[in-house]
Protein backbone atom coordinates (compact mmCIF):
# COMPACT_ATOMS: atom_id res chain seq x y z
CA UNK A 1 0.00 0.00 0.00
CA UNK A 2 1.27 3.53 -1.33
CA UNK A 3 1.13 6.25 1.50
CA UNK A 4 0.43 9.95 0.97
CA UNK A 5 3.55 12.11 2.80
CA UNK A 6 3.56 15.70 2.59
CA UNK A 7 6.65 17.62 2.90
CA UNK A 8 7.27 21.15 3.30
CA UNK A 9 8.15 23.60 1.14
CA UNK A 10 11.85 24.24 0.48
CA UNK A 11 13.20 21.54 2.81
CA UNK A 12 16.84 20.91 3.17
CA UNK A 13 18.60 18.95 -0.02
CA UNK A 14 19.31 15.90 1.63
CA UNK A 15 15.51 15.61 3.74
CA UNK A 16 14.35 15.92 0.21
CA UNK A 17 16.63 13.58 -1.25
CA UNK A 18 15.53 10.76 1.38
CA UNK A 19 11.90 11.48 0.94
CA UNK A 20 12.04 11.38 -2.48
CA UNK A 21 13.48 7.79 -2.26
CA UNK A 22 10.91 6.52 -0.30
CA UNK A 23 8.01 7.86 -1.77
CA UNK A 24 6.02 8.01 -5.09
CA UNK A 25 4.89 11.19 -4.86
CA UNK A 26 5.61 14.33 -3.08
CA UNK A 27 3.58 17.50 -2.32
CA UNK A 28 3.83 20.74 -1.00
CA UNK A 29 2.40 20.24 2.16
CA UNK A 30 0.46 23.12 2.89
CA UNK A 31 0.59 24.81 6.34
CA UNK A 32 1.20 28.06 8.00
CA UNK A 33 5.09 27.44 7.52
CA UNK A 34 4.49 26.98 3.74
CA UNK A 35 2.11 30.29 3.86
CA UNK A 36 5.04 32.23 5.27
CA UNK A 37 7.74 31.42 2.98
CA UNK A 38 6.04 31.32 0.04
CA UNK A 39 5.11 34.78 0.92
CA UNK A 40 8.47 35.94 1.10
CA UNK A 41 8.66 34.98 -2.54
CA UNK A 42 5.83 36.38 -3.65
CA UNK A 43 3.85 33.08 -4.13
CA UNK A 44 5.64 32.84 -7.43
CA UNK A 45 7.37 29.34 -6.43
CA UNK A 46 4.08 27.22 -5.68
CA UNK A 47 4.25 24.01 -7.32
CA UNK A 48 1.30 22.69 -9.13
CA UNK A 49 -1.37 21.17 -7.07
CA UNK A 50 -2.26 18.02 -9.73
CA UNK A 51 -0.41 17.52 -13.21
CA UNK A 52 -2.17 16.92 -16.58
CA UNK A 53 -0.62 13.89 -17.71
CA UNK A 54 -1.31 12.28 -21.13
CA UNK A 55 -3.45 9.40 -21.07
CA UNK A 56 -1.54 5.75 -20.76
CA UNK A 57 -2.90 3.16 -23.26
CA UNK A 58 -4.11 0.78 -20.08
CA UNK A 59 -4.67 1.70 -16.40
CA UNK A 60 -6.30 -0.72 -13.85
CA UNK A 61 -9.13 1.43 -12.70
CA UNK A 62 -10.87 3.86 -15.09
CA UNK A 63 -13.24 6.55 -13.24
CA UNK A 64 -15.33 8.37 -15.60
CA UNK A 65 -16.56 11.18 -13.90
CA UNK A 66 -13.76 14.00 -12.12
CA UNK A 67 -16.15 15.61 -9.82
CA UNK A 68 -16.77 14.93 -5.69
CA UNK A 69 -17.27 11.63 -6.44
CA UNK A 70 -14.93 10.55 -9.02
CA UNK A 71 -12.11 11.86 -7.57
CA UNK A 72 -12.89 10.90 -4.00
CA UNK A 73 -13.39 7.27 -5.14
CA UNK A 74 -10.22 7.49 -7.50
CA UNK A 75 -7.98 8.96 -3.73
CA UNK A 76 -9.82 5.97 -2.00
CA UNK A 77 -8.58 3.52 -4.10
CA UNK A 78 -5.00 4.42 -4.24
CA UNK A 79 -5.16 5.04 -0.34
CA UNK A 80 -7.12 2.20 0.80
CA UNK A 81 -6.84 -0.36 -1.88
CA UNK A 82 -3.40 0.42 -3.06
CA UNK A 83 -4.68 0.52 -6.66
CA UNK A 84 -2.93 3.34 -8.40
CA UNK A 85 -2.58 2.60 -11.93
CA UNK A 86 -5.92 4.52 -12.18
CA UNK A 87 -7.28 7.43 -14.25
CA UNK A 88 -9.88 9.93 -13.80
CA UNK A 89 -11.69 11.29 -17.31
CA UNK A 90 -13.62 14.17 -17.00
CA UNK A 91 -15.28 15.77 -20.38
CA UNK A 92 -14.96 19.61 -19.13
CA UNK A 93 -13.32 20.58 -15.60
CA UNK A 94 -12.95 19.21 -12.54
CA UNK A 95 -15.94 19.67 -9.80
CA UNK A 96 -17.68 21.71 -12.86
CA UNK A 97 -20.77 19.86 -12.91
CA UNK A 98 -23.29 19.10 -9.52
CA UNK A 99 -20.06 19.64 -7.38
CA UNK A 100 -20.16 23.30 -8.08
CA UNK A 101 -23.53 23.70 -8.20
CA UNK A 102 -25.08 22.14 -4.56
CA UNK A 103 -26.30 24.21 -1.81
CA UNK A 104 -22.72 22.66 0.08
CA UNK A 105 -25.36 21.07 2.86
CA UNK A 106 -23.90 17.77 4.73
CA UNK A 107 -25.73 15.92 7.05
CA UNK A 108 -26.69 12.05 7.87
CA UNK A 109 -30.28 12.52 9.47
CA UNK A 110 -32.03 9.97 7.50
CA UNK A 111 -34.44 7.59 8.67
CA UNK A 112 -33.53 4.49 7.05
CA UNK A 113 -30.89 1.74 7.91
CA UNK A 114 -29.64 1.81 4.23
CA UNK A 115 -29.20 5.20 4.11
CA UNK A 116 -28.11 6.16 7.71
CA UNK A 117 -25.66 4.13 8.12
CA UNK A 118 -24.32 5.38 4.38
CA UNK A 119 -24.64 8.87 5.11
CA UNK A 120 -23.29 8.89 8.85
CA UNK A 121 -20.01 7.07 7.33
CA UNK A 122 -19.84 9.73 5.01
CA UNK A 123 -20.47 12.43 7.85
CA UNK A 124 -17.07 10.72 9.98
CA UNK A 125 -15.09 10.67 6.62
CA UNK A 126 -15.98 14.89 6.55
CA UNK A 127 -14.92 15.46 10.24
CA UNK A 128 -11.37 14.35 9.33
CA UNK A 129 -11.13 15.11 5.86
CA UNK A 130 -8.96 18.63 5.96
CA UNK A 131 -6.79 16.98 7.78
CA UNK A 132 -6.37 13.70 5.93
CA UNK A 133 -6.22 15.60 2.39
CA UNK A 134 -4.09 18.27 4.09
CA UNK A 135 -6.48 20.59 2.18
CA UNK A 136 -9.35 23.19 4.16
CA UNK A 137 -12.44 21.83 2.70
CA UNK A 138 -13.96 24.54 5.35
CA UNK A 139 -16.20 22.26 7.04
CA UNK A 140 -18.26 24.01 9.18
CA UNK A 141 -20.49 22.33 11.97
CA UNK A 142 -22.94 24.78 12.22
CA UNK A 143 -26.03 22.35 12.63
CA UNK A 144 -28.71 21.71 10.31
CA UNK A 145 -32.38 22.26 11.36
CA UNK A 146 -35.51 20.77 9.96
CA UNK A 147 -38.47 22.88 10.66
CA UNK A 148 -42.18 21.05 11.75
CA UNK A 149 -45.29 23.25 11.10
CA UNK A 150 -47.90 20.73 11.54
CA UNK A 151 -48.33 18.26 13.85
CA UNK A 152 -47.75 15.58 11.06
CA UNK A 153 -44.67 17.11 10.51
CA UNK A 154 -43.36 17.13 14.33
CA UNK A 155 -44.35 13.17 14.77
CA UNK A 156 -42.06 12.27 11.62
CA UNK A 157 -39.71 14.23 12.34
CA UNK A 158 -39.67 13.01 16.15
CA UNK A 159 -39.51 9.74 14.15
CA UNK A 160 -36.92 10.28 12.03
CA UNK A 161 -35.12 11.71 15.13
CA UNK A 162 -35.55 8.68 17.27
CA UNK A 163 -34.61 6.31 14.31
CA UNK A 164 -31.23 8.61 13.70
CA UNK A 165 -30.85 7.69 17.72
CA UNK A 166 -31.03 4.23 17.77
CA UNK A 167 -28.68 4.24 15.16
CA UNK A 168 -26.13 6.02 16.91
CA UNK A 169 -26.71 9.62 14.58
CA UNK A 170 -27.13 12.53 16.68
CA UNK A 171 -30.30 14.44 16.86
CA UNK A 172 -32.08 16.54 19.12
CA UNK A 173 -35.50 17.81 19.36
CA UNK A 174 -35.98 22.17 19.69
CA UNK A 175 -38.78 23.87 20.76
CA UNK A 176 -39.55 27.22 18.73
CA UNK A 177 -38.47 29.20 21.50
CA UNK A 178 -34.99 27.39 21.06
CA UNK A 179 -35.11 27.87 17.37
CA UNK A 180 -35.38 31.60 18.22
CA UNK A 181 -32.66 31.77 20.06
CA UNK A 182 -30.46 30.34 17.74
CA UNK A 183 -32.09 31.79 14.07
CA UNK A 184 -33.34 35.47 15.81
CA UNK A 185 -34.03 36.73 11.78
CA UNK A 186 -36.61 33.54 11.82
CA UNK A 187 -40.41 34.54 11.73
CA UNK A 188 -41.97 31.98 14.35
CA UNK A 189 -45.43 32.47 12.85
CA UNK A 190 -44.35 31.49 9.15
CA UNK A 191 -46.81 34.36 7.62
CA UNK A 192 -49.68 32.95 9.58
CA UNK A 193 -49.46 30.11 7.07
CA UNK A 194 -46.77 27.68 8.42
CA UNK A 195 -46.09 28.69 12.17
CA UNK A 196 -43.06 26.93 13.45
CA UNK A 197 -43.66 24.49 15.67
CA UNK A 198 -40.31 22.94 16.91
CA UNK A 199 -37.44 21.54 14.67
CA UNK A 200 -35.30 18.37 14.80
CA UNK A 201 -31.39 19.69 14.62
CA UNK A 202 -28.47 17.56 14.06
CA UNK A 203 -25.44 19.46 15.61
CA UNK A 204 -23.06 17.79 13.84
CA UNK A 205 -24.27 18.99 10.16
CA UNK A 206 -23.16 21.73 8.86
CA UNK A 207 -21.86 23.46 4.99
CA UNK A 208 -18.43 23.16 3.41
CA UNK A 209 -16.73 24.49 0.46
CA UNK A 210 -17.54 22.60 -2.30
CA UNK A 211 -15.29 23.25 -5.14
CA UNK A 212 -12.63 22.53 -2.26
CA UNK A 213 -13.84 19.03 -1.83
CA UNK A 214 -12.86 17.98 -5.35
CA UNK A 215 -9.26 19.52 -5.40
CA UNK A 216 -8.58 18.29 -2.25
CA UNK A 217 -8.89 14.52 -3.65
CA UNK A 218 -7.56 15.56 -6.59
CA UNK A 219 -4.58 16.69 -5.20
CA UNK A 220 -4.32 13.65 -2.74
CA UNK A 221 -5.15 11.27 -5.42
CA UNK A 222 -2.76 12.97 -8.18
CA UNK A 223 -0.33 12.83 -5.33
CA UNK A 224 -0.47 9.16 -5.17
CA UNK A 225 0.26 8.05 -8.52
CA UNK A 226 -3.73 8.88 -10.01
CA UNK A 227 -3.76 10.75 -13.42
CA UNK A 228 -6.11 13.43 -13.70
CA UNK A 229 -7.61 13.59 -17.40
CA UNK A 230 -9.58 16.40 -18.12
CA UNK A 231 -11.11 17.57 -21.34
CA UNK A 232 -11.90 13.95 -22.44
CA UNK A 233 -15.00 12.87 -23.74
CA UNK A 234 -15.84 8.84 -22.98
CA UNK A 235 -17.60 8.62 -26.02
CA UNK A 236 -18.04 4.69 -26.17
CA UNK A 237 -17.19 1.71 -24.20
CA UNK A 238 -14.81 -0.80 -25.26
CA UNK A 239 -16.12 -4.97 -25.29
CA UNK A 240 -14.14 -7.78 -24.75
CA UNK A 241 -17.15 -10.35 -24.66
CA UNK A 242 -19.88 -9.64 -22.25
CA UNK A 243 -16.63 -7.76 -20.19
CA UNK A 244 -15.79 -4.04 -20.62
CA UNK A 245 -12.08 -3.67 -21.34
CA UNK A 246 -11.65 -0.20 -21.85
CA UNK A 247 -12.78 3.12 -23.11
CA UNK A 248 -13.34 4.71 -26.42
CA UNK A 249 -12.51 9.23 -25.87
CA UNK A 250 -11.99 12.23 -27.66
CA UNK A 251 -8.33 11.32 -26.93
CA UNK A 252 -8.27 8.07 -28.38
CA UNK A 253 -9.44 4.09 -26.96
CA UNK A 254 -8.00 3.69 -23.33
CA UNK A 255 -7.74 0.37 -21.82
CA UNK A 256 -8.87 -0.59 -18.24
CA UNK A 257 -9.54 -3.56 -15.99
CA UNK A 258 -12.71 -2.37 -14.35
CA UNK A 259 -14.39 0.93 -15.20
CA UNK A 260 -16.52 2.46 -12.80
CA UNK A 261 -19.09 5.75 -13.82
CA UNK A 262 -19.55 9.14 -11.34
CA UNK A 263 -21.44 10.93 -13.62
CA UNK A 264 -24.51 12.17 -12.00
CA UNK A 265 -27.10 14.23 -13.84
CA UNK A 266 -25.85 12.10 -16.87
CA UNK A 267 -25.61 8.35 -15.50
CA UNK A 268 -28.90 7.16 -17.96
CA UNK A 269 -26.59 8.81 -20.97
CA UNK A 270 -23.11 7.19 -20.02
CA UNK A 271 -24.77 4.01 -19.23
CA UNK A 272 -26.85 3.73 -22.37
CA UNK A 273 -23.48 3.20 -24.05
CA UNK A 274 -22.65 0.34 -21.84
CA UNK A 275 -26.25 -1.05 -23.23
CA UNK A 276 -27.72 -0.68 -19.35
CA UNK A 277 -31.26 1.60 -19.07
CA UNK A 278 -31.50 2.73 -15.50
CA UNK A 279 -34.22 3.12 -12.80
CA UNK A 280 -33.35 7.22 -13.51
CA UNK A 281 -35.24 9.95 -14.82
CA UNK A 282 -33.13 13.11 -15.41
CA UNK A 283 -34.26 16.97 -13.36
CA UNK A 284 -32.98 20.41 -12.76
CA UNK A 285 -32.64 21.98 -9.59
CA UNK A 286 -32.26 25.32 -9.14
CA UNK A 287 -30.22 26.92 -6.50
CA UNK A 288 -29.34 30.80 -6.01
CA UNK A 289 -27.32 33.21 -3.86
CA UNK A 290 -28.22 36.71 -2.70
CA UNK A 291 -25.89 39.87 -2.49
CA UNK A 292 -23.26 39.01 0.21
CA UNK A 293 -24.43 40.58 3.61
CA UNK A 294 -22.89 40.45 7.50
CA UNK A 295 -22.45 37.51 9.29
CA UNK A 296 -26.79 36.66 9.97
CA UNK A 297 -27.42 33.18 9.78
CA UNK A 298 -24.54 30.45 11.40
CA UNK A 299 -26.94 27.20 10.89
CA UNK A 300 -28.45 25.67 8.01
CA UNK A 301 -32.60 25.78 8.11
CA UNK A 302 -34.49 23.58 6.09
CA UNK A 303 -38.65 23.30 5.92
CA UNK A 304 -40.43 20.68 4.38
CA UNK A 305 -43.40 22.19 3.92
CA UNK A 306 -42.96 24.04 1.44
CA UNK A 307 -39.61 22.65 0.62
CA UNK A 308 -36.31 25.16 0.70
CA UNK A 309 -33.12 24.87 2.58
CA UNK A 310 -30.95 28.01 3.12
CA UNK A 311 -27.46 28.86 4.88
CA UNK A 312 -24.75 31.46 4.66
CA UNK A 313 -21.50 31.65 2.73
CA UNK A 314 -18.25 32.47 4.40
CA UNK A 315 -18.16 35.05 1.96
CA UNK A 316 -21.87 36.28 3.43
CA UNK A 317 -24.04 35.61 0.64
CA UNK A 318 -27.39 33.36 1.32
CA UNK A 319 -27.37 30.04 -0.40
CA UNK A 320 -31.15 28.84 -0.48
CA UNK A 321 -32.68 26.02 -3.14
CA UNK A 322 -35.99 24.38 -3.02
CA UNK A 323 -37.89 21.96 -5.37
CA UNK A 324 -36.59 20.58 -8.97
CA UNK A 325 -38.59 21.94 -11.92
CA UNK A 326 -40.68 18.81 -11.56
CA UNK A 327 -40.36 18.01 -15.48
CA UNK A 328 -36.98 15.85 -16.90
CA UNK A 329 -34.57 18.06 -17.94
CA UNK A 330 -30.80 17.90 -19.14
CA UNK A 331 -30.70 21.88 -19.51
CA UNK A 332 -28.22 22.99 -16.53
CA UNK A 333 -30.97 26.11 -15.99
CA UNK A 334 -33.95 26.46 -14.42
CA UNK A 335 -37.46 28.60 -14.64
CA UNK A 336 -38.92 31.41 -13.23
CA UNK A 337 -42.02 29.98 -11.72
CA UNK A 338 -39.83 27.49 -9.41
CA UNK A 339 -37.18 30.23 -8.42
CA UNK A 340 -40.09 32.72 -7.71
CA UNK A 341 -41.34 29.83 -5.49
CA UNK A 342 -37.91 29.11 -3.63
CA UNK A 343 -37.89 33.04 -2.94
CA UNK A 344 -41.44 32.87 -1.50
CA UNK A 345 -40.58 29.95 0.41
CA UNK A 346 -37.47 31.88 1.80
CA UNK A 347 -39.36 35.18 2.91
CA UNK A 348 -42.32 33.42 4.85
CA UNK A 349 -39.72 32.28 7.03
CA UNK A 350 -37.63 35.05 6.92
CA UNK A 351 -39.04 38.32 5.89
CA UNK A 352 -35.75 40.70 6.93
CA UNK A 353 -34.57 39.19 3.44
CA UNK A 354 -37.24 40.51 1.60
CA UNK A 355 -34.87 43.69 0.49
CA UNK A 356 -31.34 41.39 -0.18
CA UNK A 357 -30.83 41.51 -3.97
CA UNK A 358 -30.74 37.78 -5.91
CA UNK A 359 -27.65 37.72 -7.30
CA UNK A 360 -27.59 34.52 -9.30
CA UNK A 361 -28.82 31.41 -9.95
CA UNK A 362 -28.32 28.47 -11.73
CA UNK A 363 -29.41 24.53 -12.24
CA UNK A 364 -27.81 21.24 -12.30
CA UNK A 365 -28.92 18.09 -13.24
CA UNK A 366 -30.25 15.68 -10.74
CA UNK A 367 -30.23 11.67 -11.39
CA UNK A 368 -33.77 11.09 -9.84
CA UNK A 369 -34.05 7.78 -8.69
CA UNK A 370 -37.15 5.29 -8.77
CA UNK A 371 -36.87 5.15 -5.01
CA UNK A 372 -34.95 8.65 -4.37
CA UNK A 373 -31.99 7.08 -2.79
CA UNK A 374 -28.69 6.45 -4.67
CA UNK A 375 -26.82 3.76 -6.42
CA UNK A 376 -23.35 2.67 -6.22
CA UNK A 377 -23.47 -0.79 -7.36
CA UNK A 378 -21.78 -3.56 -9.90
CA UNK A 379 -23.72 -3.53 -13.08
CA UNK A 380 -24.89 -7.20 -14.76
CA UNK A 381 -21.87 -6.29 -16.94
CA UNK A 382 -18.80 -7.56 -15.52
CA UNK A 383 -15.86 -4.91 -14.77
CA UNK A 384 -18.11 -2.15 -15.12
CA UNK A 385 -19.79 -0.19 -11.81
CA UNK A 386 -21.83 2.43 -11.40
CA UNK A 387 -22.47 4.94 -9.09
CA UNK A 388 -25.30 7.88 -9.69
CA UNK A 389 -28.60 8.34 -8.56
CA UNK A 390 -27.66 11.06 -5.70
CA UNK A 391 -31.22 12.64 -6.53
CA UNK A 392 -30.90 16.09 -4.40
CA UNK A 393 -28.28 14.84 -1.82
CA UNK A 394 -24.98 14.00 -3.98
CA UNK A 395 -22.68 16.80 -1.73
CA UNK A 396 -22.64 15.61 1.53
CA UNK A 397 -21.94 11.80 0.03
CA UNK A 398 -18.95 12.43 -1.32
CA UNK A 399 -16.53 10.89 0.80
CA UNK A 400 -18.67 8.08 1.60
CA UNK A 401 -19.64 7.42 -2.15
CA UNK A 402 -15.89 7.42 -3.02
CA UNK A 403 -14.66 5.10 0.03
CA UNK A 404 -17.43 2.57 -0.68
CA UNK A 405 -17.59 2.81 -4.64
CA UNK A 406 -13.59 2.36 -4.68
CA UNK A 407 -14.01 -1.16 -2.24
CA UNK A 408 -16.94 -2.33 -4.64
CA UNK A 409 -14.57 -1.79 -7.51
CA UNK A 410 -11.50 -2.67 -5.80
CA UNK A 411 -13.14 -5.58 -4.28
CA UNK A 412 -15.88 -6.40 -7.09
CA UNK A 413 -18.17 -7.14 -3.93
CA UNK A 414 -20.12 -3.98 -2.01
CA UNK A 415 -18.77 -2.37 1.15
CA UNK A 416 -21.35 -3.78 3.89
CA UNK A 417 -22.28 0.23 3.70
CA UNK A 418 -23.48 0.18 0.17
CA UNK A 419 -25.63 -3.56 -0.01
CA UNK A 420 -28.22 -1.52 -0.11
CA UNK A 421 -27.64 0.50 -2.36
CA UNK A 422 -27.49 -1.95 -5.17
CA UNK A 423 -28.85 -1.33 -8.53
CA UNK A 424 -31.05 -4.32 -8.53
CA UNK A 425 -32.65 -3.41 -5.57
CA UNK A 426 -35.44 -2.07 -7.62
CA UNK A 427 -35.95 -5.92 -9.49
CA UNK A 428 -36.20 -7.52 -5.96
CA UNK A 429 -38.26 -5.06 -4.19
CA UNK A 430 -35.90 -3.77 -1.72
CA UNK A 431 -36.00 0.11 -2.64
CA UNK A 432 -35.16 2.96 -0.01
CA UNK A 433 -37.74 5.08 -0.07
CA UNK A 434 -37.04 7.61 2.54
CA UNK A 435 -40.27 9.43 1.71
CA UNK A 436 -42.78 6.95 0.71
CA UNK A 437 -44.18 8.18 -2.08
CA UNK A 438 -43.41 5.37 -4.97
CA UNK A 439 -41.54 5.43 -8.62
CA UNK A 440 -42.30 8.60 -9.20
CA UNK A 441 -38.63 10.16 -9.15
CA UNK A 442 -39.83 13.89 -9.08
CA UNK A 443 -41.46 13.63 -6.11
CA UNK A 444 -38.38 11.96 -4.17
CA UNK B 1 -41.37 29.83 -18.51
CA UNK B 2 -42.69 28.08 -22.05
CA UNK B 3 -46.22 27.35 -22.80
CA UNK B 4 -47.95 24.14 -23.59
CA UNK B 5 -50.70 24.27 -26.18
CA UNK B 6 -53.56 21.84 -24.56
CA UNK B 7 -55.41 20.17 -27.03
CA UNK B 8 -58.54 21.41 -25.61
CA UNK B 9 -57.74 24.83 -24.14
CA UNK B 10 -55.27 25.97 -26.44
CA UNK B 11 -51.38 27.97 -25.53
CA UNK B 12 -51.35 28.05 -21.59
CA UNK B 13 -47.94 28.55 -19.39
CA UNK B 14 -46.04 25.59 -17.99
CA UNK B 15 -47.50 26.76 -14.58
CA UNK B 16 -50.55 25.08 -15.40
CA UNK B 17 -49.70 21.78 -16.03
CA UNK B 18 -47.88 18.83 -14.11
CA UNK B 19 -45.76 16.74 -15.67
CA UNK B 20 -46.88 13.10 -15.52
CA UNK B 21 -43.58 11.36 -16.95
CA UNK B 22 -42.63 9.04 -20.17
CA UNK B 23 -45.72 8.53 -22.55
CA UNK B 24 -44.03 5.64 -24.50
CA UNK B 25 -44.37 3.28 -20.94
CA UNK B 26 -47.48 0.99 -21.48
CA UNK B 27 -48.64 -1.53 -18.86
CA UNK B 28 -47.78 -5.32 -19.61
CA UNK B 29 -50.72 -7.15 -20.47
CA UNK B 30 -49.60 -10.28 -19.36
CA UNK B 31 -48.50 -10.99 -15.66
CA UNK B 32 -44.85 -11.03 -16.85
CA UNK B 33 -42.51 -10.30 -14.09
CA UNK B 34 -39.77 -8.78 -16.18
CA UNK B 35 -42.07 -6.64 -18.63
CA UNK B 36 -43.76 -5.34 -15.19
CA UNK B 37 -40.26 -4.19 -13.96
CA UNK B 38 -39.55 -2.68 -16.90
CA UNK B 39 -43.05 -0.35 -16.92
CA UNK B 40 -42.39 0.56 -13.24
CA UNK B 41 -38.75 1.13 -12.83
CA UNK B 42 -36.81 1.48 -16.13
CA UNK B 43 -36.77 4.69 -18.58
CA UNK B 44 -34.93 5.84 -21.64
CA UNK B 45 -34.39 9.26 -20.11
CA UNK B 46 -33.20 10.79 -23.14
CA UNK B 47 -31.49 14.23 -23.72
CA UNK B 48 -32.86 14.80 -27.21
CA UNK B 49 -36.98 14.28 -28.13
CA UNK B 50 -39.03 12.94 -25.23
CA UNK B 51 -42.81 12.26 -25.61
CA UNK B 52 -44.61 13.15 -22.25
CA UNK B 53 -47.86 13.02 -20.45
CA UNK B 54 -48.66 16.18 -18.74
CA UNK B 55 -52.59 16.78 -16.82
CA UNK B 56 -54.03 20.33 -17.58
CA UNK B 57 -54.52 20.65 -14.02
CA UNK B 58 -54.76 24.29 -13.18
CA UNK B 59 -56.99 23.80 -16.52
CA UNK B 60 -59.21 21.35 -18.03
CA UNK B 61 -57.69 18.36 -15.87
CA UNK B 62 -57.61 16.44 -19.13
CA UNK B 63 -54.31 14.89 -19.86
CA UNK B 64 -52.57 15.36 -22.80
CA UNK B 65 -48.92 13.52 -24.96
CA UNK B 66 -46.40 16.54 -25.64
CA UNK B 67 -43.44 16.00 -27.50
CA UNK B 68 -40.70 18.19 -25.59
CA UNK B 69 -36.66 18.25 -26.52
CA UNK B 70 -35.65 17.58 -22.80
CA UNK B 71 -32.34 19.82 -23.32
CA UNK B 72 -33.85 23.00 -24.90
CA UNK B 73 -37.46 22.20 -23.80
CA UNK B 74 -39.03 23.35 -27.53
CA UNK B 75 -41.92 21.63 -28.17
CA UNK B 76 -42.83 20.17 -31.39
CA UNK B 77 -46.78 19.24 -30.79
CA UNK B 78 -49.27 18.39 -28.18
CA UNK B 79 -52.50 15.65 -28.71
CA UNK B 80 -54.90 13.85 -27.10
CA UNK B 81 -52.88 10.73 -25.19
CA UNK B 82 -52.33 7.63 -27.93
CA UNK B 83 -52.75 10.30 -30.88
CA UNK B 84 -50.25 10.71 -33.15
CA UNK B 85 -47.99 13.64 -32.32
CA UNK B 86 -45.77 15.76 -35.10
CA UNK B 87 -42.89 14.07 -36.74
CA UNK B 88 -39.29 15.83 -35.44
CA UNK B 89 -36.26 15.56 -37.77
CA UNK B 90 -33.53 15.48 -34.64
CA UNK B 91 -34.30 12.55 -32.95
CA UNK B 92 -30.83 12.05 -31.71
CA UNK B 93 -29.34 13.10 -28.14
CA UNK B 94 -27.84 16.29 -28.22
CA UNK B 95 -24.39 16.75 -27.02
Amino acid sequence: MSKIIFINAFPPPQTLFKVTQLLEAVVTRYSIFSLARNALTGHKNWTEVWRSPDPKPHYDVIIVGGGGHGLATAYYLAKEHGITNVAVIEKGWLGGGNTGRNTTIVRSNYRLEGNAHFYELSLKLWEGMSQDLNYNVMFSQRGVINLAHNDGAIDAAQRRGNAMRFNGIDSQWLTPAEIKQRVPLLDLTGGGRFPVLGGLIQQRGGTARHDAVAWGYARGADALGVDIIQNCEVTGFVFDGERISGVETTRGRIDAGKVGIAVAGHTSKVAEMAGLRLPIESHVLQAMVSEPVKPCLDTVITSGSGHMYISQSDKGELVFGGDLDFYNSYAQRGNFPRLEQVVQNILTLFPAFSRLRLMRSWGGIMDMTMDGSPIISKTPIPNFYINGGWCYGGFKATPGSGYVFAHTIAQDRPHPTNEALSLNRFETGAVLDEVGVGPFPKLH
Amino acid sequence: MFEITCPWCGKRAQMEFTYEGDANVARPDDGDEKAFFDYVYLRDNPNGWHDELWQHTAGCRRFLAVRRHITTHEIAGTAAPGKPLPKVLDTGAMK
